[in-house]
């Protein structure tokens, strides 16, 4: 029972982590129709930027400056990068998409080189904030979900409370017709396109001490968010979150109890074959779930699109 | 009044999904192909040592797979993530074949790739089936969910894909073919350029065919597509799995090449790479595919000998592509049609001359300057000696980098001054003496 306390809590940090990425994604597809592919650039661009300015000026000022940098240059990759390919359609915009994440990576590596960066947690939250018979939960985690989870109460607020929000969403589903009632449309899209990237800039500054600030963390975490949106519904937030949440306690879930294929077999009513080791399924007999851990969601994310292709909360096909 | 010139005029612009095979099209004509499959035969006695054999192999290999991936893409419409796996699954197969020794010792070598291409085909039609329903995004994600997963299954599923060390054989246990055992790389030459012609024929034929037609249809408009009474679903799914049958081919005759598969054969970088030449040569005309990986093929060894950031030149080159040139290097020369047609084309030649040597002088300056800027960065400390473009000087002096800087300006500078010519000779030379078009 305490086991599965701790889990809860790991896939929630998982979760949210994701969350806090898939929302900004979600949010953009619906705005413009395409799939971010350098979402996770971004997210590594935070990681970096943070570390730098924690060099100078401590971890919370990375926290406050690395995001805003990551948005300006997010603002800027619509502005002058998105725009101009749009006109050739979505696939071209993907393919754009697409090559930026390439670029980016090239980039990083060309300026921090290949190693992991020594980006630390902070030495103020550095302690054991409670132990569950045993498992020490670290007060960095909570300060995690509690940042996601502020993010998130925000992001609700400013969409669904405030005049900005309501525009957004107007613009969202009748760019045509917000325009025409005297409101900027192109800069409400560079707007959400940067904070959305800002919001993938705020996940890899805290998730970098963690996850580790290396130039393949936004290839590792990167196909997992489109996943997690596919999975919850393309543009719907409560779907991200769903979504987030679901992927983070699966993966984790799955890791840390070790579920053997052949039991499962077994328990359908297959017996294990004689010889088993010169079978030619041998290694399915032998899979166990924390090896298939990481690719649970990508089987999660066909089967979806081949049975409800419009996600869990989705409302259009994607 | 009627300009008799205007009936000659081809008026196909790349960037339109309507008009993007036109052009392509109207070549039906036996001599491209006399052509290269003679350039092929005598290829090998002008490039003669056995890096350049090499190489020759490695672009034929990635030619047959770009052509494939462009069935998709360019002719079908639909954006893929994951093509890697067809070609990685069959070039898996061709070695389990291989090592097969009993049943290998009765096939000749060059029937290898068949069944690297029927396990392509075969995976294909498994996947196909519900990836293809819709073009797209929803496609698009499918094709990289089922790649990270096949390749994810490749360290999991140890018997097949033999893990992380891969899976290797040897192609001389094969029956004699003539006489001939393929111990050099010549002979690999021949088979592989003997493939490359087979495939890129039919893939071209299939092209011309009722079905490849209306894959263009359906890429165009689907639903036009379905009143005319085709299944846009099972217009797609042909082009699939035929796309499928021949990256299975390549990924044989890669097996047959390096004699090891691995899973790097099949991961989503090497899907990455395959978008990246066949979008760089130009999915809109059936040889776009064929520059792209020659050139890529030419940027990766030629780059990868000079600099270590060659990854990052071939990001940049590729962003620049999909921004400025989304007909890619066959959309820039097809650009260039109408002005040859109307026999304009030497008025370019001098515009072309003032802009372009500034503009790669220009971009010769910026590259300097990433080296330079790399090299103060990465060096190890002391080492403040760097070689760029055969001059040896110190990284850490003003003079260079004022050098470069100026360099690269002045550059640039100077190929702003020429566009407007440019434009205006180009603006001329597509117009036909009769008056404006």
């Amino acid at each position: 029972m305490d086991l599965v306390l701790v889990n809860l809590i790991d896939g929630l940090v998982t979760g949210l982590l994701l969350f806090m990425l898939s929302a900004g994604l979600t949010l953009i597809f619906s705005m413009m129709g395409v799939l971010n592919f350098a979402h996770a650039s971004f997210y590594m661009l935070g990681a970096y930027f943070a570390y730098q300015i924690s060099l100078a000026l401590g971890f919370w000022m990375g926290l406050i400056f690395a995001p805003l940098i990551v948005g300006v240059i997010g603002a800027g990759v619509e502005r002058y990068g998105l725009r101009r390919v749009h006109q050739y359609g979505h696939v071209p915009e993907l393919i754009f998409t697409f090559g930026l994440a390439l670029l980016i990576e090239e980039l990083v590596q060309f300026i921090w080189g290949r190693n992991q960066m020594p980006y630390q947690i902070p030495d103020i939250l550095n302690f054991t904030a409670f132990a569950i018979s045993g498992n020490s939960i670290p007060a960095y985690k909570v300060f995690m979900i509690f940042i996601s989870i502020a993010i998130f109460i925000g992001l609700l607020y400013v969409l669904t409370k405030t005049r900005v929000g309501m525009i957004i969403q107007a613009a969202l589903s009748y760019p045509r017709t917000v325009e025409a009632l005297g409101h900027n449309v192109p800069l409400i899209f560079m707007g959400v396109f940067g904070v959305g990237t800002a919001l993938a800039g705020v996940a890899g500054v805290i998730a970098g001490p963690v996850l580790g600030t290396f130039p393949g963390m936004a290839f590792v975490l990167g196909s997992i968010v489109f996943v997690t949106i596919v999975i919850g519904g393309l543009g719907s937030l409560w779907g991200a979150l769903v979504a987030s949440l679901l992927i983070g306690w699966i993966t984790t879930f799955a890791k840390s109890y070790n579920i053997r294929m052949e039991n499962i077999l077994n328990s359908v009513g297959i017996s294990t074959p004689e010889n088993l080791s010169d079978s030619a399924f041998r290694d399915i007999w032998a899979m166990t779930s924390p090896q298939i851990a990481d690719i649970l969601p990508y089987i999660l994310m066909v089967l979806i699109l081949i049975f409800r292709p419009y996600g869990l909360f989705g409302n259009r096909e994607a | 009044m009627t300009n008799p010139m205007r009936d000659n005029q081809i008026t196909t612009d790349p960037s339109k999904p309507a008009q993007r095979m036109r052009a392509g099209s109207m070549s039906t004509k036996v001599l491209p192909w006399v052509i290269a499959g003679a350039a092929l035969l005598v290829l090998p006695f002008v490039f003669t040592n056995n890096s350049a054999i090499t190489i020759m192999n490695q672009m034929a290999i990635t030619i047959i797979f770009a052509l494939a991936y462009n069935m998709l893409l360019g002719q079908g419409g639909m954006l893929s993530f994951g093509h890697a796996v067809y070609a990685g699954v069959g070039g898996f197969a061709c070695m389990h074949v291989m090592s097969n020794t009993e049943f290998f010792a009765m096939l000749p070598l060059p029937a290898l790739p068949i069944f690297g291409g029927l396990f392509g085909m075969g995976l294909a039609m498994i996947i196909g089936s519900f990836s293809t329903r819709s073009a797209g995004t929803v496609f698009a994600m499918i094709s990289l969910g089922v790649g990270e997963l096949i390749a994810a299954c490749s360290v999991i599923i140890v018997a097949f894909f033999g893990g992380e060390e891969g899976v290797s054989g040897n192609r001389t246990y094969a029956m004699p073919f003539f006489g001939n055992e393929f111990l050099q790389q010549i002979d690999v030459y021949y088979l592989i350029a003997f493939w490359l012609m087979v495939s890129a024929l039919l893939m071209y034929l299939f092209s011309r065919t009722p079905i490849g037609r209306m894959a263009n249809a359906v890429r165009d408009n689907p639903e036009r597509a379905e009143f005319l009474g085709y299944s846009s679903r099972w217009v797609r799914y042909y082009s699939f799995i035929f796309s499928g049958f021949f990256a299975g081919i390549a990924g044989g005759l890669f097996a047959i090449n390096y004699e090891i598969v691995t899973e790097e054969n099949l991961n989503t970088a090497s899907s990455g790479v395959i978008l990246l030449v066949t979008f760089l040569g130009g999915v809109g005309f059936f040889f776009g595919p064929i520059i792209g990986a020659i050139a890529f093929t030419l940027l990766q060894t030629v780059l990868s000998l000079q600099t270590e950031l060659w990854a990052f030149y071939a990001g940049a080159l590729f962003l620049a592509t999909v921004m400025f040139f989304p007909g890619g290097l066959a959309g820039l020369l097809m650009m260039h049609v109408p002005a040859i047609k109307l026999g304009n084309a030497s008025k370019l030649v001098v515009p072309y001359i003032t802009t372009l040597i500034p503009a790669f002088i220009g971009i010769m300056g910026v590259s300097a300057l990433v080296e330079m800027t790399f090299h103060v960065r990465h060096s190890s400390v002391g080492d403040e000696e760097m070689t760029v473009f055969w001059t040896t000087f110190n990284s850490h002096d003003l003079l260079p980098w004022a050098v470069a800087i100026g360099v690269t300006v002045v550059a640039f500078g100077i190929m702003r001054k020429m566009l407007p010519s440019l434009r205006a000779a180009w603006a001329d030379a597509n117009t036909s003496k009769g008056g404006a078009a």
